[in-house]
Order: structure tokens, then C-alpha cells, then sequence
């Protein structure tokens, strides 16, 4: 038997690819006028969207396969965002408003002599690539083997993963934490030389967020679909029947906490220079609640789900928060107590349910992920 | 299988084994010994201590006092349930635990002796050997037609069988199954005597049972389990004559 195929993931690679090429092409290759043109603002909210569903991804691979409830995955996607951010910050140079080659801005502000010596490495592009990866990933590890091991799940685990982000977030605040306070880093010039902002960057990093994404749905489809995913769904569903296999679940768990962390983390990575800023809001536990309805609207344990679902709920956000911003979070509020109620399997996980007959006994309604369990 | 051929030697042995359980003894002072080839039925009122001592066996409860000892002399007080279960103890629930999103084949292909670390987890490919093994035991627990099928969908019957072939996939020496025919049909029931009765061929087994018509169809020697410690031992009918057994037990 090899990996199964999954129609889904191949589908949603395709789109993900061709929609953001597309888009690519009819803003650069058009005049405004054209009516074909995209405009640079929608470039921007789609590399936005994309970065979102990569996050969707990382809670989707430790929520769907592993029964891992994490309501703190926005903290791993904020520390990748200011590992960025502080290379971003370090490339504006002697262009900052005190015009100081060696200090930031907002350290010549609070009166501070020297860079202290965590941001040392972070001029280079590649270093803090590694960081958005290697910062989120340990404290993921760190985490996973205290709580793993001491049998914390379900819900204790998922309010310790709200206090985990919480706590990082009042630290972040923290102007003698050195990350700039609650104003966070602003203002970036360039990336790898490339001026943030032109057109042509903005492209270029919609483009690279794409690829990235549609590396990590391949990465994370093959995860699941290998033995150790197997394990991985085992766990969930009988965790002391793995047990008394010899099994060790918590290893099972933190290999997938830590990884999922990783991919949050590149997310973050690709966000920041696409919006231009970071600060400690995006620690925020809405944010982390936001990101597990998105996967649950989309249908959890599908992977292409939580991308679709990623998009689609942020594209009812820019809309409502804009015509009617008031009615945004009663509208979110509703999106989940529909989706729990009549659509546990959210739409991903609803269609591929439609397109098999049902088994011969329904499964019970709170164990879903059905699209891994290609026979 | 060398401990089948010696069989001086204990498999299991436990020595004074007590737990407790806010104030309630729950063991006390449970010696048992099992020698390998065995097939030992445990049977006792709710509250004797049946599941407690699969528990303390199987590494889920650390006992209190005494000494549970695997094999030559291995202390498995000291081990945890995956340690000890990969030693070769197999432990069968009493409500059927199966994996009720896999098919029936990866059940047991999951559950097959050998990769457990997830890094080889990760790599694994399916081997014609693990093929032919996991073909082997879909015969012996009359699953073969429903290879394919989701675990979660099988019947009661068919779950319980699954979860037995789960445990002959990590090759363990001593099975420990608690009770195995409850919720069965007649049929059923008599067909996993006979299982049992295979299995017990070539590993040591224990069976915790409420059935008394099942255990005696078992025809093994008995242990009578009583607030945590050993009222009776023997032959069926041996216990079933004991004037303590039937006080406390068959009596009521």
C-alpha cells in the first residue's frame, strides 16, 4: 500500500498555485485601467490570507491528527513574525528617524547604549529565517515535554496553551523585553534589498507565500499519511490502547506540537513583511481561538480544509469589517455555533463524506477527520 | 519461547502485592504465581481486585508493597505500561479498544512487533513480511474478509477479536484479557474459547471472566479473587465446591 492519494490536497496545490500566479500576472502584466487589473492592495490581503492558512495548517496537523486542542498557536506564529521583524528592523539602518546605524529606533528612544546580544545575527536574512523556525519550534518542544509527559490533554491543555500565549504577549509588551514595546518594529524599508512596499515585492512575497504553503500541505499530507500519522490518529482516538502497544504517545504528540510550531512559525515569518509590522497583539488569544474556527469551518482533520476555511472566513472578515465592523465578532461568534452544530465535519470534511456512501454504523459525530482514512 | 521450554521457572510472580485507593484496599497482600504455557482464569464479585491486578501487572498502578516479577527477574514495579509492554505483556480491555478510524488491516499493522519510535514511524514502508504476518493473523481471529473495513464499523464480536489480534501482533509471552465474551453471542462466545485455547499453544494467557459457563468451557485451573486476595485455587470444580467460594460468590 502506498501513501494513499488525496484528491484534495492535489486540488487544493493546484488552486493555491494557480489562483496566486494569476493574480500575480493581472496586476503586474496590466494597466489600472484594464478591467483585468488586480489591484496591489487585494496582492497584499491574498499574501495576508495565505500566511493565515498556513497557519490553519499547523492547528489542523496537531488538532485533526493528534486531538491536540491548541489554543496558542498564534504565540509560535508571532515569534516567527518578530524573528522577521528584527531582521526587517535591523535592514532600516541609519534610515530610522534618530538616524543611529547600530540602534533601532525604539532602543535610542528608551535611552539604550548597546544592541543587547539577542539581536546579534539578525541582520542576515538567513538567520532570522532559522530563528522564525528554531524559536517556536523549542519553546513548542520545551512545552510539549512538561505537558506530554505529565498526561496534560484536552481541555487543561488548551488553557495552558491560552496562558502560554497570554503570558508571551504581556512580555512582549514589555519595553525591557527589547522587541519594542507595545508599538512593536514599524516602518521597514527592504527585504534581501528588495524595497517593502513596490509592487513588484509585494508580488513576489503573495508568490513566495503560495509556494510555501503548498509545500507545507505536501509536507503535512505526507506526515499523516505515513506510519508515524497512523500512530499519530491512533493516538488520538485510543491513546491507552497505543499504550499497552509499547507506543509512547507524548513522543507521538511532540513531534507533531513541534513541527506544527515550525510551520507556524514560517507563517509568521512571511506575514510580517507582508503587513509591514508586528507587535504583541498578535499574541492576542483571539487570535489563537480565530485560528481553530477557521479550521472547523473548513473541516478539521482535512488539511485542505483548514486552508479553505483559512481563506474564506478572512475574506467574510475583510468584507464585514469594513461594510459593517460592528457585526464582525457576533458573526464570528455565529460561524462557530453553525459549524459546531451543522457542520461538525466543516465543508471539507461534509464534501468528501457526500462524494463516499456513509458506513454501515455513523461514526460518532465528535471524532471526525474522515478524508486521512483513504482504505 | 525459551520460558515455555523451562518450566521450573515462574513467568509471572506476584509477591504481596497490596493497593490502595483512598482508605480502600483495593489488593492485599495478592501473591500469584503463573508458570509459562499456563492459562489461568481469574474470576471474583466486582470489587475482588480482578482489573487492579491487571492494572499493577500491566504498569497503570504502582502498588503500594510487594514485588510483581516478569520473566527471570524482571521487576515490572519499576517499568512503565509501554516498557512493560514491550517486554511482551498484552493486555485486552474489557469494553473493546480498537483504533475505530483505521481499517481492520491497519489495526493490526500498527500493532505488529518491531517500529515504535516515531522518527522510524515516520520513514516506515510496508514490508511483504509485515503483509504476510498481519495475513496470518486475520485468519487466526476470522477477519480476513473484513481486512478493508473501517474498525469502527465492525460488531462487538468482531471488535473484541481484533483487539485479541492486536495483542498476538506484538508477540507478547503473556496475554492478559479481561473479559473477553462479555456482550457476545453464544456462537461468539464458543469461538473465542476455542481462540483462546489456540493462543494459549504458544503464550502464557490470563483471563479475568464473569462468564461462569465460558470459564469452564475454558477448562483451566482457576483463581478466585476475594477483597484483594486469593480465597480460592484449582480445578472448576474444585472452586465451585470450596464452602468459602460459595459463600462470598456463587453463592449469592
Amino acid at each position: 500500500m502506498r501513501a494513499p492519494r488525496d484528491p484534495a490536497t492535489a486540488i487544493a496545490v493546484a488552486l493555491v498555485l494557480a489562483i496566486a500566479a494569476l493574480m500575480g500576472v493581472l496586476d503586474l502584466a496590466t494597466l489600472p485601467a484594464s478591467p483585468w487589473h488586480v489591484p496591489t492592495f487585494a496582492i497584499g490581503l491574498a499574501g495576508k490570507y495565505l500566511c493565515y492558512a498556513m497557519l490553519a495548517l499547523a492547528v489542523d496537523l496537531v488538532w485533526g491528527f493528534a486531538g491536540i486542542l491548541s489554543l496558542g498557536h498564534a504565540a509560535f506564529f508571532a515569534l516567527g513574525g518578530y524573528a522577521m521583524g528584527m531582521y526587517l528592523t535591523r535592514e532600516i539602518g541609519a534610515r530610522g528617524v534618530y538616524a543611529n546605524p547600530r540602534l533601532p529606533d525604539f532602543m535610542v528612544f528608551i535611552g539604550w547604549k548597546h544592541l543587547p546580544w539577542y539581536w546579534h545575527g539578525f541582520s542576515h536574512l538567513g538567520f532570522a529565517v532559522v530563528m522564525a523556525m528554531a524559536v517556536p519550534g523549542l519553546l513548542a518542544a520545551l512545552f510539549g515535554f512538561f505537558a506530554f509527559r505529565s498526561r496534560v490533554s484536552g481541555v487543561y491543555l488548551s488553557i495552558i496553551t491560552q496562558a502560554l500565549t497570554y503570558a508571551l504577549m504581556l512580555a512582549f509588551f514589555r519595553n525591557e523585553m527589547g522587541f519594542g514595546g507595545n508599538n512593536g518594529m514599524t516602518d521597514f524599508k527592504d527585504i534581501a534589498g528588495f524595497p517593502i512596499g513596490a509592487r513588484t515585492t509585494t508580488v513576489g512575497l503573495m508568490l513566495a507565500s503560495a509556494a510555501v504553503l503548498s509545500l507545507q500541505l505536501l509536507l503535512a499530507r505526507r506526515v499523516v499519511a505515513s506510519r508515524y500519522g497512523k500512530v499519530l490518529v491512533a493516538v488520538r482516538d485510543a491513546e491507552s490502547r497505543t499504550r499497552f502497544l509499547a507506543y509512547r504517545p507524548e513522543s507521538y504528540k511532540l513531534v507533531a506540537f513541534t513541527l506544527s510550531a515550525v510551520m507556524a512559525g514560517i507563517a509568521g515569518a512571511l506575514y510580517v513583511p507582508q503587513v509591514g509590522i508586528i507587535n504583541p497583539s498578535e499574541f492576542s488569544p483571539a487570535n489563537s481561538i480565530e485560528a481553530v474556527i477557521w479550521v472547523a469551518a473548513g473541516g478539521r482533520g482535512t488539511l485542505s480544509g483548514a486552508i479553505l476555511g483559512a481563506i474564506l472566513v478572512n475574506l467574510a472578515k475583510t468584507w464585514l469589517t469594513s461594510a459593517l465592523p460592528e457585526v464582525w465578532l457576533f458573526a464570528l461568534g455565529a460561524l462557530f455555533v453553525f459549524v459546531t452544530l451543522f457542520l461538525p465535519r466543516g465543508i471539507i470534511g461534509t464534501l468528501a463524506r457526500l462524494r463516499r456512501p456513509a458506513p454501515a454504523t455513523p461514526a460518532t459525530p465528535d471524532s471526525p477527520a474522515e478524508a486521512h482514512e483513504v482504505a | 519461547m525459551n520460558a515455555i521450554a523451562d518450566a521450573t521457572e515462574p513467568l509471572l510472580y506476584l509477591d504481596g502485592v497490596s493497593v490502595s485507593f483512598d482508605g480502600f484496599r483495593a489488593l492485599d497482600e495478592l501473591s500469584l504465581l503463573l508458570m509459562p504455557g499456563e492459562m489461568r482464569a481469574v474470576i471474583g464479585p466486582n470489587g475482588a481486585g480482578k482489573t487492579t491486578m491487571m492494572d499493577v501487572i500491566t504498569g497503570r498502578t504502582r502498588p503500594d508493597t510487594g514485588k510483581v516479577v516478569f520473566g527471570a527477574a524482571t521487576d515490572l514495579t519499576r517499568l512503565d505500561e509501554p516498557a512493560i509492554a514491550a517486554l511482551g505483556i498484552g493486555r485486552k480491555f474489557q469494553k473493546p479498544s480498537v483504533f475505530e478510524q483505521h481499517s481492520v488491516f491497519d489495526n493490526l499493522l500498527l500493532s505488529l512487533a518491531g517500529i515504535r519510535s516515531p522518527r522510524r514511524a515516520l520513514f516506515a514502508r510496508e514490508t511483504p513480511a509485515e503483509r504476510a504476518r498481519v495475513g496470518e493473523l486475520l485468519e487466526t481471529i476470522h477477519l480476513t474478509a473484513a481486512r478493508g473495513r473501517r474498525a469502527g464499523d465492525l460488531s462487538h464480536g468482531q471488535k473484541q477479536w481484533l483487539e485479541i489480534g492486536m495483542l498476538l501482533a506484538q508477540e507478547p509471552r503473556l496475554l492478559l484479557v479481561d473479559e473477553p465474551v462479555a456482550g457476545m453471542t453464544d456462537t461468539e462466545t464458543a469461538e473465542t474459547a476455542a481462540l483462546l485455547r489456540t493462543i494459549n499453544q504458544t503464550r502464557s494467557v490470563v483471563v479475568v471472566e464473569h462468564d461462569m459457563a465460558f470459564v469452564r468451557a475454558l477448562g483451566v485451573r482457576v483463581t478466585v479473587l476475594h477483597e484483594g486476595a486469593v480465597l480460592s485455587e484449582g480445578s472448576i470444580d474444585h472452586v465451585s465446591a470450596d464452602p468459602r467460594v460459595i459463600d462470598v460468590y456463587l453463592g449469592r
